[in-house]
């Protein structure tokens, strides 16, 4: 291990080993610390992806590939199903395998990688980051580093110390707990979504196939919603209802902010990739895609900055983010805030009307068009996302 | 006083990500409330998924008075 590198990543999840790996690939020193002793462990994710959102990043490999997802269903509070077929297939992941090979592929590049290093203050000097103070077996050491990247999950802590505001409010939180159980009679190539406020009330309940007949099984729910009754009381509720004696092989906790990008990602010395930026797609709360992506873009412009020898370049990165995604997440954001108060009644009726299309014409798009007959001020975003692509 | 529960957390971070004080530090699996920080607020309370946080008013009417607020 060196005393100084070019690069310093914070956080080995996908966007942390997408940043190192991109970065690296530009011949620099780049060096990724993990607090957790292993890369990919504790999963904190439901673990669904699109293919197209992996294909950029990694060839699928059936080793890290639970299940093949060719449809969804909705599920609307009075239990009624509508099943929409996906234009493109999706994965359920196997996130402690995936997580590792992405880790790998950065140390493929020539990235070093660090794990229980406990990243727990910044080095700042003349308003600029020069590097990390970590914790590692116990002993405090410092190294320094041209650019530190902040990929540290939905704590965005490194952030902070860089005085960038990344706190967000609890309202935007999803705060999400899931189980992996097996005995779970799914159809296996099915996600499933329910909805209402029986289920998640601001947020959704899912059920994810994991192969054979296991599945994640969660749900999220705002902050606000958390005030009054947990994640954790939801989940037993509908566990004790629906499947009283499936074998639980996992429970996790986790959270999710569902919100717009922060309005500044970058500073001088550091960049914040994935969760810690809140590069999360604020309607699905998908964010392993968008994190690869942030970590993508973030990687490749620190690498050219250290490569020109031109740090102020890294400031380049907000708007490069946001014209790739952040953009499109501020449409997405302003559609979920006029969905997730819908009233059970108007989640029925979606679904009602919905199962009239015919199988063949429905998806997503449709979907929120017929959302829009019940929130029609809609209509712009859901255009804008739909319709203008 | 803010108390979080060390033998039912699950140390996912979603409290650390919602504190407006950056009072709450987590490691691997330890997790403390830095005290000269915290404010009281409770959103780390109302953010927890699994109901591991819990606002303890230790000597005010009833004794140990434990709940979710």
């Amino acid at each position: 291990m060196k005393k100084e590198y070019d690069v310093i990543v914070v956080g080995a999840g996908p966007a942390g080993s997408t940043a190192a790996r991109f970065a690296a690939e530009h011949g620099i020193s780049v060096l990724m610390l993990e607090k957790d002793r292993d890369v990919g462990y504790p999963v904190r994710c439901g673990e669904a992806i699109s293919r197209a959102g992996v294909a950029e990043f990694i060839e699928p490999d059936n080793k890290w590939i639970n299940a093949v997802i060719d449809k969804f269903a909705m599920v609307s509070p009075d239990g009624t199903e509508v099943v929409i077929p996906l234009e493109d297939i999706g994965y359920i992941l196997e996130r402690r395998i995936f997580d590792y090979e992405l880790a790998k592929l950065a140390s493929n590049a020539g990235a070093e990688i660090l794990t229980r290093a406990y990243v727990n203050g910044l080095i700042i000097e003349n308003n600029k980051v020069c590097g990390v103070k970590y914790e590692f077996r116990g002993e405090q050491h410092e190294v320094r580093s041209k650019v530190v990247i902040g990929a540290d999950g939905v704590e965005s802590r490194v952030g902070r110390w860089a005085g960038i505001k990344t706190y967000i409010d609890f309202r935007d939180m999803e705060c999400a707990t899931q189980i992996t159980a097996s005995g779970i009679p799914i159809d296996q190539s099915t996600c499933y979504f329910y909805f209402g406020k029986d289920y998640a009330p601001e947020g959704y309940f899912w059920i994810f196939p994991k192969g054979d007949t296991s599945a994640n099984i969660g749900l999220g729910v705002s902050g606000m919603t958390g005030r009054k009754r947990s994640a954790l009381s939801f989940l037993n509720d509908f566990m004790e209802k629906n499947y009283p004696n499936a074998s639980v092989l996992t429970q996790i906790a986790g959270g999710v902010p569902c919100v717009t990008t922060l309005e500044k990602i970058s500073a001088p010395g550091i960049i914040l990739v994935g969760d810690a930026a809140r590069q999360v797609n604020p309607l699905s709360g998908g964010g392993i895609a968008s994190g690869m992506i942030g970590g993508k873009i973030g990687g490749t412009i620190v690498g050219e900055a250290v490569k020109m020898n031109k740090l102020d370049h890294i400031l380049t990165y907000d708007k490069a983010w946001h014209d790739r995604l952040g953009k499109r997440h501020e449409i997405f954001d302003r559609i979920k805030n006029g969905i997730y108060n819908f009233s059970d009644e108007k989640f029925n009726n979606i679904a009602h009307s919905f199962n009239k299309v015919p199988y063949d014409k429905r998806g997503l798009g449709n979907l929120f068009k017929t959302a829009l007959f019940n929130n029609p001020s809609l209509l712009v975003d859901v255009a804008k996302v739909f319709l203008v692509k | 006083m803010i108390e979080i529960l060390p033998d039912k957390c699950d140390f996912c971070g979603c409290c650390v990500g919602v504190c407006p004080e950056d009072a709450i530090e987590l490691k691997e699996a330890e997790i403390n409330i830095i005290e000269e920080l915290c404010t009281n607020c409770s959103k780390c309370i109302w953010a927890c998924p699994i109901e591991v946080i819990k606002f303890n008013r230790n000597g005010v009417g009833k004794g140990n008075d434990e709940k979710r607020i």
